[in-house]
């Protein structure tokens, strides 16, 4: 009995801490917010005293928010985009970097190196290359003399600057990417590659019936790493283009490069709507959940098929 | 990959080029941290003149009161250690009650704890202001803008992939050791610290640099928590500071951001292993 309770006792107070940042950091924050996206909360000194709810009104109204259908827009592009260029890139280094090459230890440190480093000062980097360097790259060859053009400048229009926060997107994660593809290709069994090559399968067939298959585990993984992690980009995303350059979107001006991170955070710090804001954080996080319920339901299914 | 020998040099010389390709923003970083501010953008890719110009950027960003090199740096430190080290004790001492309690309280718990890792910190960065300024109303106690704020967040934001980490592997520890000791007489407190404590250390590791490569480079929680341009501020704050201030000075920017990241590479040159794997666990857990 009294051991027991003595039990009881250190449960109780080992979880204590956890659960009390837990509650304070994000139960009690989480339910708040949830509560602010139906009112009209506002960074005024007395919002409390004026806080009123509105029902589905912020929701109504980043509807029919241009900034926000476009966010949303370029984010899944960029998001679709990201996948497949990080997804593809990591497997082809992955499987580079699994043959018997010579330097290929030096080749994964290096390839996975800039994973190490924050988006943040990475974009910064990246902007200077592209702003800078790049031109001056044009002015010295001439094959490449159209990227010293100042209108030419991959920053200065839309579709290049997501092409280049892809790039850098592609650059920063790869390395990772890869290493859990390398994971999964040295964990497939040496004696089923030789018998295969015994078969006479050559190298092609030997990658596309062996290696794929045996990778497929990972390919959940890490899409759903990249999915999750593209669609909240917010660091390379301020520090590379800021949300430039501007365009034109259902006939109002608006950032052209502006991921929903970064559009909710300016719709709350920039526009001072904190509730809009709030709002779009919470269709922000069903999305999130919608696809972690996917990936639960794919994990699941596969583990059956196994 | 079984290639031909001929192949294998043509492969070897094709990664390398795309290994140099994949370093050329350092080349960039590191060539132009060693201009002035006219060479900087007048000839990006040349190599500079005077490498001793680099000592001259980094005494000048040292002593630059807009980013306070020093102390940001301090800041930094001192918030990555002080949260891993946090996070470690109570997510490891919360993980084994929860893994060696069988009732439902402790299952629904840790469901809940590991169902929260999808609550995005977007949906909570707003309230959490107000309701830190609101903490400070009621009791006084400030978590804006200090370490001590800063930390206690992480906590709360790290948690829960610790111990779901941490759960994992004391799963897989025997529970015959911790009966022997209580039969022993050992307290339950003691079993943790003095039986099981010296198990996790591989554990430990994994998820000290987990969390520490997140901390260190983290952006957003830092920017509402201190504030942009504020006394306590971490590299990558200063950094953005920094850079939005002087947007001509292109060679001290890349000489704050080359002394940001030195210190990392260095960090990773020294326990590589154990950060690739680690990560890679952290992933594929998750």
């Amino acid at each position: 009995m009294k051991r027991r309770k003595q039990n009881t006792f250190i449960f109780w107070l080992f979880l204590s801490p956890v659960l009390f940042a837990f509650v304070v950091v994000i139960v009690i924050p989480f339910f708040l917010g949830i509560f602010y996206s139906f009112t009209n909360w506002s960074s005024s000194a007395r919002a409390d005293s004026v806080l009123t709810f509105i029902g589905l009104k912020n929701f109504y109204r980043i509807f029919r928010d241009p900034s926000f259908l476009y966010s949303f827009l370029i984010t899944i592009i960029y998001t679709f985009l990201n996948v497949i260029s990080i997804n593809v890139v990591a497997l082809v280094l992955a499987v580079v970097v699994t043959t018997k090459l010579k330097l290929r230890n030096l080749y994964r440190v290096g390839f996975f190196i800039p994973n190490l480093i924050g988006g943040l000062v990475l974009g910064y980097v990246w902007q200077f290359i592209f702003n800078n360097a790049i031109p001056a790259i044009g002015k010295a060859i001439p094959l490449l003399a159209g990227f010293a053009n100042a209108n030419n400048l991959i920053l200065g229009k839309v579709d290049s600057s997501i092409v280049a926060l892809v790039l850098v997107g592609t650059w920063q994660y790869a390395g990772y990417i890869m290493m859990i593809y390398i994971a999964a290709i040295e964990g497939v069994p040496e004696s089923l590659i030789e018998a295969a090559t015994i078969d006479g399968a050559n190298s092609f067939q030997r990658f596309t019936s062996i290696t794929i298959p045996m990778v497929a585990q990972a390919f959940t993984i890490t899409t759903f790493l990249t999915l999750v992690q593209s669609f909240k980009q917010f660091d390379i995303n301020v520090s590379l283009t800021a949300g430039g350059p501007s365009t034109m979107f259902m006939g109002k001006p608006i950032f052209g490069t502006e991921l929903l991170s970064l559009n909710i955070y300016n719709t709350a710090f920039v526009a001072n709507n904190l509730a809009e804001g709030q709002a779009k954080a919470v269709i922000f996080f069903i999305v999130l959940v919608i696809v972690s319920i996917i990936q639960v339901t794919v994990n699941k299914k596969k583990e059956v098929e196994m | 990959m079984i290639l031909k020998k001929q192949n294998l040099i043509v492969l070897e010389i094709l990664t390398m080029v795309l290994f140099l390709l994949f370093l050329f923003p350092f080349v960039i970083l590191l060539i132009n941290s060693a201009k002035n501010s006219f060479l900087v953008t007048q000839r990006p890719m040349a190599l500079p003149n005077h490498w001793g110009m680099i000592l001259t950027n980094i005494k000048t960003i040292w002593t630059n009161p807009n980013i306070a090199y020093p102390s940001s740096f301090m800041t930094s430190i001192i918030v990555t250690a002080s949260s891993i080290i946090v996070i470690n004790i109570f997510s490891s001492q919360a993980a084994w009650v929860l893994v060696r309690n069988n009732s439902r309280t402790s299952k629904i718990i840790f469901i809940i704890f590991v169902a929260a890792m999808v609550i995005p910190f977007q949906i909570v960065m707003f309230p959490l202001l107000s309701w830190y300024r609101k903490i400070y109303e009621i009791t006084g106690i400030r978590l804006l803008r200090t370490h001590i704020g800063l930390i206690f967040t992480y906590l709360g934001f790290g948690m829960s992939l610790s111990i779901f980490m941490f759960h994992g592997f004391i799963k897989s520890i025997p529970y015959e050791l911790e009966e022997a000791a209580t039969i022993d007489g050992c307290r339950k407190d003691q079993i943790f610290y003095k039986i099981l404590s010296p198990l996790l250390t591989p554990i430990h590791a994994t998820v000290m640099i987990l969390n520490g490569i997140w901390i260190w480079n983290d952006y957003l929680l830092p920017l509402l928590i201190l504030g942009k341009g504020n006394k306590v501020q971490t590299i990558p704050l200063a950094v953005s500071n920094f850079a939005g201030a002087y947007v001509v000075q292109w060679n001290l920017i890349l000489t704050a951001i080359l002394m940001a990241i030195v210190p990392i590479i260095i960090f990773f040159l020294a326990a590589q292993k154990y950060i690739i794997s680690g990560m890679v666990a952290g992933s594929i857990k998750s």
